[in-house]
């Protein structure tokens, strides 16, 4: 099968705008082939993921397309880095791999990219519009992207992202097809109490589910809180993209491709309608933890995706009411914060930075502990309220995990103890 | 030799081995160590076996877009699979192998079979995998 050009396509193969682009061309038809496109088509905004994961292939196909000139042909922002770029002595990371993380992160700004280093760059500069084509990298942002905003990407891999910016083409397929963002499964929220609704861990914890029960499918949640925060819908979206390969989902009411039902399923029927009762959802929050209620903390993480302003905020009152109370951080437990140079530098103009930097917090911007070596060797136990971080902690980081909210991140950090108030998820 | 299967080369290349199956889908990031080849996601039903130089059978891929660069790596590092085996395409993974291709000229075959093909295949069956999408189900050969 092959891939019709454009004459610009054909130029662009034929090595007439520089090697690198010839080689990002050359990805680009060898992946619409994997695709089964039959042609390529225009994007006008790219966010890169793979400047995320330091490896020795990821920096040199970076430092390759960079030394042969590589420029980015339509705006670009950026993932993660391998590491807090200011701060990064101070998280004991290692000199030659910072000396590696920096020379990576160099590649990609040297192409024209934008420094975002953020894993939720819609929740800051350039966020696309209603209908946009994108080429997006960073499943939970392509599924943010998708759902929320009602752009349009595929679930674009690392280094298909780099090659999609260079030439501003991806292969026309998927998910930038109207015809193709039809919803495919029905689920539907069935007697959940607002309590639950409301609580903090719903949205993460419905997510955590959702993968699991769509896998590839493109799901439709029927009865979600039309108020849903950006916040919310970013636990939602992440953890979603995490236990399974969600790149969109449908919440009617909530999302913009789903006013109505037959919005949603562009009036067609749903393959399987599978109803969620609170007993799913409660076997969902207990399959994202891996330690128990009394065991000893060693670490909390938030922000994963990157805080947010909002969350810092809330964070900050959850403390303050801590440190009134004369509580303070227990001695064995770190506490850690993940977030971007966007929502900080909107923090440093409120009053509460020194309420979060006096309780212990740390506060990493540009990378997470996934990709950077932060986190001790001796750490067993985790707590987060991110569904997404809980999935892949034991995996990556080696640790045990507790999902819970962030008040109860926080009381466990004063206690040194896990403790989740599980009131609202016992009662039936 | 036993059977043969016709699927579809999604990235064409030669490979043999022996069979790796599980029945569910797997993040490669966050699920497969790029130095060692170890299934590290704890929620997978294959948790701790080594991926190194099998041929990987598995439905299909999920969760992170970091999972090319994991790919990519581990065929660097020579710790990948021999080959995978899919039911459904999965375009992050097909990429690690063309993008590992480009840079290195190592690819890994990636082929995705019809239903009751993939789910003939069983646990330590020997795969022979050919550049058209061809995979040739026998035993074990002795290297004893």
């Amino acid at each position: 099968m092959s891939v019709e050009l454009s004459r610009r396509d054909k130029q662009l193969l034929d090595g007439q705008h520089g090697e690198a682009a010839q080689m990002a061309m050359r990805i680009l038809i060898r992946m619409a082939e994997v695709y089964e496109a039959t042609e390529l088509m225009d994007v006008s905004q790219a966010h890169i993921d793979g400047c995320g994961l330091l490896s020795e292939s990821g920096l040199e196909f970076a430092e390759t397309l960079a030394a042969k000139g590589a420029e980015v042909s339509i705006p670009t922002t950026l993932n993660m880095v391998p590491l807090d770029l200011q701060n990064w002595r101070r998280f004991g990371i290692a000199e030659d791999f910072a000396a590696k993380a920096i020379r990576q992160a160099k590649a990609y700004t040297d192409m024209g990219c934008i420094p975002t280093w953020t894993c939720a760059p819609y929740q800051g500069y350039l966020t696309p519009r209603f209908g946009q084509q994108i080429a997006w990298g960073e499943s939970n942002a392509i599924c943010y992207a998708n759902s929320v905003l009602g752009a349009r990407t595929n679930r674009y891999g690392d280094y298909i992202d780099i090659c999609a910016a260079i030439t501003g083409r991806v292969p026309e397929c998927g998910l930038h097809l109207k015809e193709n963002r039809k919803g495919q499964i029905l689920l539907r929220l069935v007697d959940i109490a607002p309590a639950i609704m409301q609580s903090d861990t719903f949205h993460a914890t419905l997510g955590h589910l959702l993968g699991s029960l769509a896998q590839d499918k493109i799901p439709v949640i029927a009865g979600l809180a039309p108020e849903a925060s950006s916040d919310q819908l970013k636990a939602l979206c992440a953890a979603a993209a995490s236990s399974g390969a969600v790149a969109l989902l449908h919440a009617i009411g909530v999302t913009p491709e789903a006013n109505t039902l037959a919005e949603a399923f562009q009036g067609a029927e749903p393959e399987r309608v599978i109803d969620i009762s609170l007993s799913d959802l409660r076997k969902s929050r207990c399959d994202l933890s891996t330690a128990g209620e009394g065991a000893n903390l060693d670490l909390v993480v938030l922000g994963c995706p990157h805080f947010s302003f909002d969350e810092f905020r809330e964070l900050a009152k959850l403390v303050r009411a801590q440190t009134e109370k004369g509580k303070v951080l227990h001695p064995n437990v770190r506490f850690v914060v993940i977030s971007c140079q966007t929502s900080y530098a909107l923090m440093q103009r409120s009053d509460f930075v020194q309420v979060l930097t006096d309780f212990g917090i740390e506060i990493t911007l540009d990378t997470c502990p996934f990709h950077t070596p932060m986190v001790c060797p001796d750490t067993k136990v985790i707590m987060t309220n991110s569904g997404k971080c809980a999935y892949y902690a034991p995996g990556e980081l080696g640790v045990q995990v507790v999902f819970g909210s962030m008040g109860e991140c926080v009381e466990s950090a004063v206690s040194g103890q896990i403790c989740r108030k599980e009131a609202v998820w016992e009662e039936s | 030799m036993g059977r043969i299967l016709i699927g579809r080369p999604v990235v064409a290349g030669s490979g043999e081995g022996v069979a790796l199956v599980s029945k569910e889908a797997l993040s490669f990031w966050g699920g497969v160590c790029p130095r060692t080849g170890r299934i590290i996601d704890r929620r997978h039903e294959l948790s701790g076996s080594i991926v190194t130089h099998r041929v990987f059978v598995f439905p299909q891929g999920k969760g992170s877009s970091t999972s090319s660069a994991v790919l990519m790596e581990s065929i660097r590092a020579d710790v990948a699979p021999a080959a995978i085996i899919n039911l459904r395409v999965d375009p992050i993974l097909a990429l690690g192998s063309i993008v590992a291709d480009e840079l290195y000229h190592q690819a890994i075959p990636i082929v995705v079979l019809a239903q009751e093909d993939f789910f003939s295949i069983k646990q330590n069956d020997y795969l022979v995998i050919e550049p058209d999408g061809k995979v040739l189900v026998g035993t074990k050969p002795c290297t004893k």
